[in-house]
């Protein structure tokens, strides 16, 4: 499909699908603005935050980790090698986080009001700093973005703005995730006596931005190789599992000071006293945290295509997995009542999760973001000689 | 002077007449009562119900016997609500109310995010979640009527004196002195220090834990920090960290800037092809 002279968008069976979910979404959401939270959710005064603000906030800012990790790499470490992957972890990224402004304008009662904490600070709360970190953070990512744009439409005065200020949005761009990552963790402090032990804790911001900069890897790793095999071309299995060091060791670093701080707060025997967030607790640390630890360090297994893509998805989902445990499992039992999401809170999930996925495939489709294929190798590796990629 | 209310639950015999004070006074709506195995109605907090007497029947040996207990916002010394709302939505007054500014004091700046009903560890704010434009609402110590000098509408309404309106301080001595002439009494106020005070407290004969408040949780008492100073430990790093960080990155990317290749961004990514 020829959008306009500049844009291109081929409709395959699969994409008309996700378009169609993207539809029943909208119809939903503007069900949901005129009736009200009531009509279309299952939220209720015990459980005011549900699948939007637990799985599509929190999950959809966790999983955008590869963007502040990949720009830390890349941009300030100046590790020239993972130049291939950075630009599809910005669009990435960029995405997730208006997935997340955007669910949260959905999950907010009064949402004419939206832009109240610019003007009344409520600085005491995490959320005043979790609110402008993230609407920053959003705008230094489309203007990153604006410079990829502008490499298609060329905007002389413009580019030139942009390249005087990247130096100084790239630093930003990092900073403000790392605030927000952590704050998105503080936001439970305030759930003490009542979110479980295991989980709660005084450096759960720690465990939350600590646990999306090793996700960023794993995102990118998960992404990529799926990118790659949709459009046909090599996945960068060479940088993949290089960059497999940098999360190993950061799991590796989790996983210590996890049991450090259950030790430490005395809790360490509630893992094991068979309640069911216990045995969730276990689940989360053996089989996603300790089993990606085992694969990773194992050598043939980060270095084979599947390897690499198993471990790392094995990462996201478990990060996921712990957010959900914070939300949902943790608290379930303080919170009393019952909560499960209604079939439109689901639809509207998924139509963003797929609005999602249609725009990453429209930018990647029009813009330049994959690596360049190095055609004079047979394997088709990208990162080769010749195109100044190599460290 | 801060005021707070004093609530001896011995004394209370469970007629509801500061529920029905209370909806008349605020005029709340009414709510159908549903048939259940207890004689609550309705039986929980709402955006609704500001007030809601419980009862528990408790056996003590061969003995039973009922306890009657009016819940509401517990008016917190530091209130969690108030630290956690983004637009400073809720506010601890000097006299002890904690109150909701889009009803209180006609300032609309609350955007409905709901993280107050999460930070509050009594559970008590109720929203209206079948409004289009919900308000966040509970109980606010009758502000208006505390104001002019009046006590809130449900210790006017209490006839068996279950209520004590008054200065915090006093009513905490005269708690603390009704128990230590009256054996019956549980040696505890709650409220007094739970969650770094709260301005309505609360006497009893039957245990705590047996009347619906939380005095441990997972095999510890309750902290008797209060939730903001807790948050406040945190987020108090902010800008620290934001300098910090910023100034640690610029350093390491200035550094290693010095040794890297330049690239020209623009040849080495390019538009994949759908085929």
């Amino acid at each position: 499909m020829q959008l306009g002279r500049h844009f291109t968008f081929r409709l395959t069976g699969f994409r008309k699908l996700l378009i169609l979910f993207v539809l029943i979404a909208v119809g939903a959401a503007l069900y949901r603005f005129v009736f009200g939270l009531g009509a279309v959710t299952n939220l209720s005064d015990e459980w005011p935050w549900g699948l939007w603000i637990g799985f599509d906030l929190l999950c959809g800012i966790a999983l955008a980790g590869g963007g502040f990790s990949t720009a830390l790499i890349v941009h300030v470490l100046h590790k020239d090698k993972y130049l291939p992957i950075a630009r599809a972890a910005l669009v990435t990224s960029m995405l997730g986080y208006i997935i997340a402004l955007v669910s949260l304008f959905l999950d907010i009662g009064r949402w004419y009001n939206f832009w109240r904490p610019f003007f009344y600070w409520g600085f005491h709360s995490v959320l005043f700093e979790v609110f402008w970190c993230i609407a920053i953070y959003t705008t230094v990512q489309i203007l990153e973005f604006g410079d990829i744009f502008f490499e298609k439409f060329r905007v002389p005065a413009l580019q030139k703005i942009l390249h005087k200020l990247m130096p100084f949005l790239l630093i930003l761009g990092i900073v403000l995730p790392s605030l927000h990552q952590s704050s998105l963790g503080s936001l439970y402090i305030v759930a003490v006596d009542r979110l479980y032990p295991l989980w709660w804790s005084m450096i759960i911001p720690f465990f939350f931005v600590w646990s999306a900069f090793f996700l960023g890897p794993a995102m990118v790793t998960v992404e990529g190789t799926l990118a790659a095999r949709a459009y046909g071309r090599e996945p960068e299995t060479d940088v993949f599992s290089s960059l497999t060091k940098v999360t190993l060791v950061m799991l590796i670093i989790y996983l210590i000071v996890k049991i450090a701080d259950l030790v430490y707060r005395g809790v360490l025997g509630m893992a094991f006293n068979g309640a069911f967030e216990s045995n969730m607790f276990l689940i989360e640390m053996i089989v996603f945290i300790i089993l990606p630890i085992i694969m990773y360090a194992t050598p043939s297994i980060r270095n084979s295509q599947n390897g690499v893509l198993i471990a790392s998805i094995l990462v996201v989902v478990g990060v996921v997995f712990n957010r959900m445990n914070v939300v949902f499992t943790g608290m379930a039992k303080a919170m009393g009542g019952s909560y499960f999401p209604t079939i439109w809170e689901f639809a509207i999930t998924i139509g963003m999760w797929s609005g999602l996925v249609l725009a990453y495939c429209f930018i990647v489709e029009n813009f330049p973001i994959m690596a360049k294929e190095d055609h004079t190798h047979g394997s088709g590796h990208s990162v080769g000689t010749g195109t100044g990629f190599q460290a | 002077m801060s005021k707070g209310v004093l609530i001896d639950v011995t004394r209370c015999i469970g007629c509801r007449s500061c529920q029905v004070s209370c909806k008349s006074w605020n005029d709340l709506p009414a709510k159908m009562s549903e048939f259940s195995n207890n004689w609550d109605s309705p039986g929980k907090l709402s955006a609704d119900t500001w007030t809601n007497v419980n009862y528990y029947l408790i056996e003590e040996g061969d003995q039973l016997k009922w306890r009657f207990v009016k819940k509401q916002c517990m008016h917190c010394n530091e209130p969690a609500c108030e630290s956690a709302c983004f637009t400073h939505s809720f506010v601890k007054t000097k006299e002890g109310a904690v109150i909701y500014k889009p009803t209180d004091a006609n300032k609309d700046y609350c955007v409905g995010c709901r993280y107050c009903m999460v930070a509050c560890p009594f559970g008590v704010p109720g929203f209206q979640w079948d409004k289009a434009f919900p308000y966040v609402l509970k109980c606010r110590f009758c502000y208006d009527r505390m104001q002019e000098g009046l006590e809130p509408a449900c210790v006017s309404s209490c006839p068996t004196q279950t209520l004590t309106y008054g200065d915090r301080d006093e009513l905490l001595a005269l708690a603390w002195s009704k128990i230590n002439n009256d054996p019956r009494y549980v040696k505890h106020v709650y409220g007094e220090k739970e969650y770094g005070g709260t301005s309505w407290l609360y006497i009893s004969d039957v245990p705590f834990d047996k009347i619906g408040f939380r005095t441990e949780a997972f095999g510890q008492p309750v902290t008797q920090r209060s939730i903001p100073s807790l948050t406040w430990d945190v987020l108090k790093w902010t800008p620290a960290i934001f300098f910090g960080w910023g100034a640690v990155l610029t350093i390491m990317r200035a550094y290693t800037k010095r040794r890297a290749e330049v690239h020209n961004e623009s040849e080495l990514y390019e538009p994949v092809d759908n085929k």
